[in-house]
């Protein structure tokens, strides 16, 4: 029988999706607009006989996941911006011990404290490794309530497969609206791979485990970073995804991801109505970024269009090799790009 | 078919969750649906707005800036409606409070006096399920024959003794409209 659709918020479409997906142990700390998320954990977990704690703070929070996580729990956290910030030291050691985890950040507008309004100014933080040192993680950007669920799920078991955190990075759209949701089943744990590297439980091995982000002999370290930067190529070949939509015969590709996606395919479509040839390619995988993709599409005209100053452009710039030339239309601030907005900068480049 | 409504009113009229059970109706009519809440902070008093959209396709924007309907539930929101209702849209006016006339002569203008029609119903609260009546009429977008299954589910048991009281304001708000 097919699961009953349910309207629900993003927010809490991710919270269930997580509960469904097995996380052990949920920490966070409130922020809007993600608070209905925390608030589904804190009555949900408990539900389940699973641990819910709201922690001092978000450093607090995300120390405490990256503990559970190393003793081998699926372990998540969920912020909205300045509090991901917060946790950006914690996700940095996270990445540095190879530790798997779920970070869900619902955007809003910065930089500072900024404001409560939907925003998209964290992709420069999320794609790029937001603390110090050289390392990156799985980066999943949602359009849709369903979509916010999907990869939630899924993000778990890309965490674990990988050893990595794998974030959400939805925005406070995507976390406040509602949407019919087909919820996936709970996945049964025994499915789970196994985490023979995590700590405690030593069971037959002689050695103890040590699960550190220490690395005090440079030699061993550099050998150590080229490892797991072999490992992101590998992960640049598998999970890398996006979805594309008329592309064939455009004039001018649209890109966008999140929100900024679903007004770009109703642009998209208003064009089409007036028999302009524009296509759509949304990046699903932030990081990894579609770059192959982007590369086959190479002097094709671009549009960029975000709700941030101008982020993901520099990526579609990059990767599109100079060979491109590529606009960008972008509000920012909490506000959001409408579809006659973009259709309009579609005229203006296609001068039509 | 895409409905886009934009709903707006004051904090305690019912606009939210005027615009959660539209959504949720058209969900159980097999419709693709988004709604996206605005409103203030204060419990009461405060603006309350929320894009609504049904659609038998994928949904583009869940953000409404060029509603095919506008319900205006109050004074302050006519304005507002008035600059966002697209070129020969459908306009519902809550004209228990709203005494002015409007400017959009190109739009469609139906008059639900939603107030008066709640209060003789026994409530002034089923204000807002008189003009969500009024809306199901007016466009047909969304049926509402499913609604009391669920008001079942969107109301705890504490409260599910209102049932039949809303679904007689639905059905007064449809027939206002004639």
């Amino acid at each position: 029988m097919a699961a009953e659709k349910r309207l629900m918020k993003g927010n809490e479409a991710m919270g269930e999706a997580a509960v469904r997906a097995g996380c052990d142990a949920y920490f966070g700390y409130p922020i809007t607009p993600q608070n209905e998320l925390t608030a589904y954990m804190a009555k949900h977990m408990i539900d389940h006989k699973r641990v819910f704690i709201q922690a001092e703070s978000e450093v607090s929070a995300i120390n405490m996941v990256y503990g559970a996580a190393a003793t081998g729990a699926r372990a998540m956290t969920s912020s909205s911006s300045p509090g991901v910030s917060l946790k950006q030291e914690g996700i940095s050691y996270a990445c540095g011990a190879d530790v798997p985890m779920v970070i869900v950040n619902v955007a809003r507008s910065g930089p500072g404290l900024g404001g409560i309004s939907p925003a998209q100014g964290d992709y420069f933080q999320s794609t790029r490794g937001g603390g110090h040192g050289d390392y990156h993680h799985i980066v999943l950007a949602p359009k849709s309530v369903q979509e916010a669920a999907d990869l939630t799920f899924e993000a778990f078991d890309l965490a674990d497969e990988w050893r990595m955190p794998a974030m959400i990075l939805a925005d406070g759209m995507i976390g406040q609206m509602m949407e019919g949701v087909t919820l996936p089943e709970a996945k049964d744990p025994a499915t789970r791979k196994p985490k023979p590297w995590a700590v405690g439980n030593k069971g037959k091995r002689t050695e103890l485990n040590h699960v550190d982000s220490t690395q005090l002999v440079p030699e061993n370290f550099e050998k150590a970073l080229h490892v797991r930067y072999a490992r992101y190529d590998e992960i640049k070949k598998t999970v890398v995804r996006w979805e594309e939509q008329n592309l064939e015969d455009a004039d001018l590709i649209l890109s966008a991801y999140g929100t900024s996606a679903r007004v770009c395919l109703g642009a998209m479509q208003m064009a089409r109505k007036l028999g302009l040839k524009v296509g759509l390619l949304r990046p699903i995988t932030l990081w990894p970024f579609p770059e192959q993709r982007f590369g086959a599409l190479a002097g094709k005209r671009f549009l960029v269009v975000e709700m941030s100053m101008g982020q993901m452009v520099e990526d579609v710039r990059l990767y599109t090799h100079g060979k491109s030339e590529v606009s960008f239309y972008g509000r920012c601030g909490g506000m959001i790009p409408t579809e006659e907005d973009v259709l309009a900068e579609i005229r203006r480049i296609l001068k039509k | 078919m895409t409905e886009k409504t934009f709903m707006a009113g004051f904090g305690g009229q019912g606009v939210i969750s005027m615009g959660q059970l539209w959504v949720y109706c058209g969900m159980k009519e097999d419709l693709e649906v988004t709604f996206f809440p605005f409103y203030g902070a204060e419990k009461r008093g405060g603006i309350a707005r929320a894009s609504v959209i049904v659609s038998t396709e994928e949904i583009a924007s869940p953000l409404v800036t060029r509603p095919d309907s506008a319900i205006v539930m109050n004074m302050d929101s006519l304005p507002l409606c008035e600059a966002n209702l697209k070129q020969g849209g459908t306009m519902i006016i809550n004209s228990s409070l709203v005494k002015v006339e409007t400017k959009r002569t190109d739009a469609r203008v139906i008059k639900v006096p939603c107030n008066d029609i709640a209060e003789k119903l026994g409530d002034v609260k089923f204000a807002n399920m008189v003009m969500m009546g009024a809306l199901s009429k007016a466009t047909g977008a969304v049926k509402l024959d499913k609604l009391e299954a669920v008001l079942m589910s969107f109301f705890g048991p504490s409260k599910q003794k209102f049932i039949p009281m809303n679904l007689k304001a639905i059905e007064e708000g449809m027939k206002a409209v004639g």
